[in-house]
């Protein structure tokens, strides 16, 4: 009896181990050792002394004077808000650039919609790296953009546009990195969308507009909100386009983390940087889940009905 | 025959007051679909008047262009030619949203993320209607369609027929001049279907609104409607009330389609008085009303409905046959019958109390034709 019923258990859990060690050795291990770091204290050289710390938490906010009080800095959660606000700029513009392009694929000829899918992704199979230094030759000075004003005598006393090296360079970078992952989860649900509601939504008495928002936005929800976690969490963590076409001047989280570890040799306050962008995307998801949730238990209340 | 139509016409009128306004009339609408040589043609010149507070029916095959023109009148589809217009006024150029016409859809299209109540409100709410009277409204229709207790309901938590009661609802809610209904009942079990027909029927009249029901169930046709519209390869092959459809087709197609038919192909040898005295090729003769244009000499098709033969033991009167099979359908059974032609005659005999059939394969009999069971079709 009880071996019977232990059984399926079992074999579910012998099922499962292979993803559960992968998940524990490569994600849970790396995290745990991660956050043992944050609290060691540094070693100029590099890697960290075997001694508790919470120095690296404290950095954040404070800097040591020379008679060692701690005054309040406001440096690194200056780049915290940077990171946080270009992070939801780019994703609210890869959200206003990939809903029409999803809602255009998705009106498609179903042959041709695989197509067009297939061109979105192209990019994406590309380094990262190339496609950000493509920018840079077209943001730059003397770039694609910036050589026709200079024909034309536009250009101002400073004899740059000044793209490049700017917040707008950083969110050009991001929106052309992200955006196909804003758009394959809202074309998933738009696909889904059965048009026939567009149509009986004109039927009765609503303009185009009006059949938008009250029936192809909430129809596309669940792809808007999975889509824009998808840009948002990767947005809050770049590093390469603060790097390159930020100049490195403008750091975000994912910069900063970079820096520490390889430039500074501050491992500490690397790791702790880290744990504090583990922090904004476990709350990311936290609030995913549970609005997934509340839409499960309503559909699931519809289910029981 | 054309007199006699006439006649038939009015004594089945069931009200005398034929002259009604026109509430769509549709003047010599054509639509293609793609552009030059590979164009297809769903609609070749149709014209048709359908009357205000009339259960209208277009009924024909799929692919017919009934569902064309359904969407033409809702505003989904432009015409290519011709003229649509809704009491008097021209819609042709009308979006769909500007229409005082709602629609039925065939798979309801319901908003699954609302619920049956907001799904009824939604058409109200768009026209900008006072939020007291939204919520009277929708009171009023859940009660007309009697799903008042589901209000709060999701449409993925009803069964099909309740959706189609919510999809009537909400398509009434608006109070259109016209209310289209694309094929409505197709996706239904057949017992939900019959009962739907007698619901469909009564809340027409309870409403006063124009019905314009599209499907290809001739029974369902036959049944609601007022006036029907034959429709075949995008054209109108009649129109007519149900018996003039049924009793007096137009051609062989509106014969055919609706219920069945017995064919025989003749020619006409004389007429006297009206009456044609046909031959068919086999050499069977036959005396009946001659149609209008028939001269001696035509070719011409005589149409039976096979519940118009009655058998009877072989005997002097009728025509000569032999019963070579017999389908029992319960209500009735069909009787395939040699009577010489190149296809056996196809008869319709009730099952009687005494018990089912009193004939069986092989046997001879003798069918008796009603005087005016023969009828004559032209095309």
């Amino acid at each position: 009896m009880i071996a019977s019923a232990r059984t399926p258990a079992l074999r579910r859990l012998l099922g499962l181990l292979p993803a559960l060690v992968v998940i524990g050795l490569f994600m849970l291990v790396p995290v745990a050792i991660m956050a043992l770091y944050s609290f060691l204290e540094a070693n100029p050289f590099g890697g960290v002394v075997w001694r508790f710390s919470p120095e690296a938490y404290v950095q954040f906010l404070f800097e040591r004077d020379l008679a060692d009080n701690l005054v309040f800095q406001s440096g690194y959660l200056i780049i915290i808000l940077r990171s946080l606000g270009l992070a939801v700029l780019a994703t609210i513009l890869c959200l206003i650039v990939g809903f029409p392009i999803a809602y255009f694929i998705a009106r498609q000829p179903a042959r041709l919609r695989n197509i067009w899918i297939y061109l979105i992704t192209i990019p994406f199979w590309t380094n990262q790296l190339v496609r950000t230094f493509a920018w840079i030759i077209i943001l730059g000075r003397n770039g694609t953009i910036e050589l026709p004003f200079r024909w034309l005598g536009l250009l101002g006393a400073d004899d740059t546009l000044g793209l490049m090296y700017s917040d707008f360079a950083i969110v050009i970078g991001l929106i052309y990195a992200f955006i196909p992952i804003m758009v394959l989860p809202i074309y998933a649900s738009l696909e889904k969308l059965d048009f026939r509601l567009v149509e009986a939504s004109a039927d009765l008495y609503s303009s185009t507009f009006e059949t938008f928002r009250r029936v192809i936005i909430p129809l596309a929800k669940p792809g808007i909100v999975a889509g824009s976690i998808l840009v948002f969490i990767p947005c809050l963590g770049a590093f390469i386009q603060p790097d390159l076409l930020g100049g490195g001047k403008k750091l975000m989280l994912g910069s900063l983390v970079q820096f520490q570890f390889a430039t500074a040799r501050n491992w500490p306050f690397g790791a702790a940087v880290a744990m504090i962008l583990l922090t904004f995307v476990v709350l990311c998801l936290l609030w995913y889940a549970q609005a997934a949730r509340r839409a499960g238990a309503q559909s699931g209340a519809l289910a029981h009905a | 025959m054309l007199h006699r139509q006439r006649d038939f016409a009015e004594a089945m009128s069931p009200d005398p007051t034929m002259e009604r306004k026109t509430a769509i009339d549709v003047a010599g609408v054509v639509k293609r679909f793609g552009h030059g040589p590979a164009a297809v043609v769903a609609l070749k010149d149709v014209s048709l008047a359908i009357r205000d507070n009339e259960f209208f029916t277009l009924l024909g095959p799929s692919g017919c262009g009934k569902t064309t023109l359904l969407r033409i009148l809702a505003g989904f589809e432009a015409v290519s030619e011709g003229a649509v217009s809704l009491y008097g006024e021209n819609i042709a150029g009308l979006p769909a949203n500007r229409r005082s016409v709602n629609t039925v859809f065939q798979h309801y299209a319901l908003f699954p993320h609302m619920t049956v109540a907001e799904n009824v409100a939604y058409g109200p709410q768009r026209l900008g209607r006072p939020v007291k009277e939204i919520a009277e409204t929708v009171a009023r229709m859940l009660q007309l369609v009697k799903m008042e207790k589901f209000a709060e309901r999701r449409p993925a938590q009803l069964s099909g027929g309740q959706q189609q009661r919510v999809a009537l609802a909400r398509a009434l809610a608006p109070h259109p001049k016209v209310l289209l209904l694309d094929e409505p009942l197709s996706a239904l079990d057949l017992k939900l279907r019959q009962a739907m027909r007698a619901e469909l029927k009564q809340l027409q009249r309870a409403t006063g609104i124009t019905f314009v029901f599209v499907t290809h169930d001739q029974e369902e046709a036959l049944s609601m409607s007022d006036r029907i519209a034959v429709m075949s390869e995008g054209e109108v092959q009649q129109i007519g009330t149900p018996t003039e459809i049924y009793e007096y087709p137009a051609n062989r197609f509106v014969a055919s389609f609706i219920g069945d038919a017995n064919f025989i192909v003749a020619q006409i040898d004389g007429i006297t008085g009206g009456m044609a005295k046909c031959r068919s090729v086999r050499g069977l003769s036959f005396t009946l009303a001659a149609a209008p244009g028939g001269k001696p000499g035509d070719k011409v098709t005589l149409f039976l409905r096979p519940e118009k033969v009655r058998i009877e033991a072989p005997g002097d009167a009728g025509l000569a046959g032999m019963i070579q099979t017999m389908e029992y359908l319960g209500q009735s059974i069909f009787y395939q019958v040699d009577i010489g032609e190149d296809s056996p005659l196809i008869v319709a005999g009730r099952n009687r109390d005494d018990g089912g059939t009193p004939y069986k394969t092989g046997d001879r009999v003798s069918l008796v034709i009603g005087a005016d069971a023969l009828r004559m079709l032209v095309a």
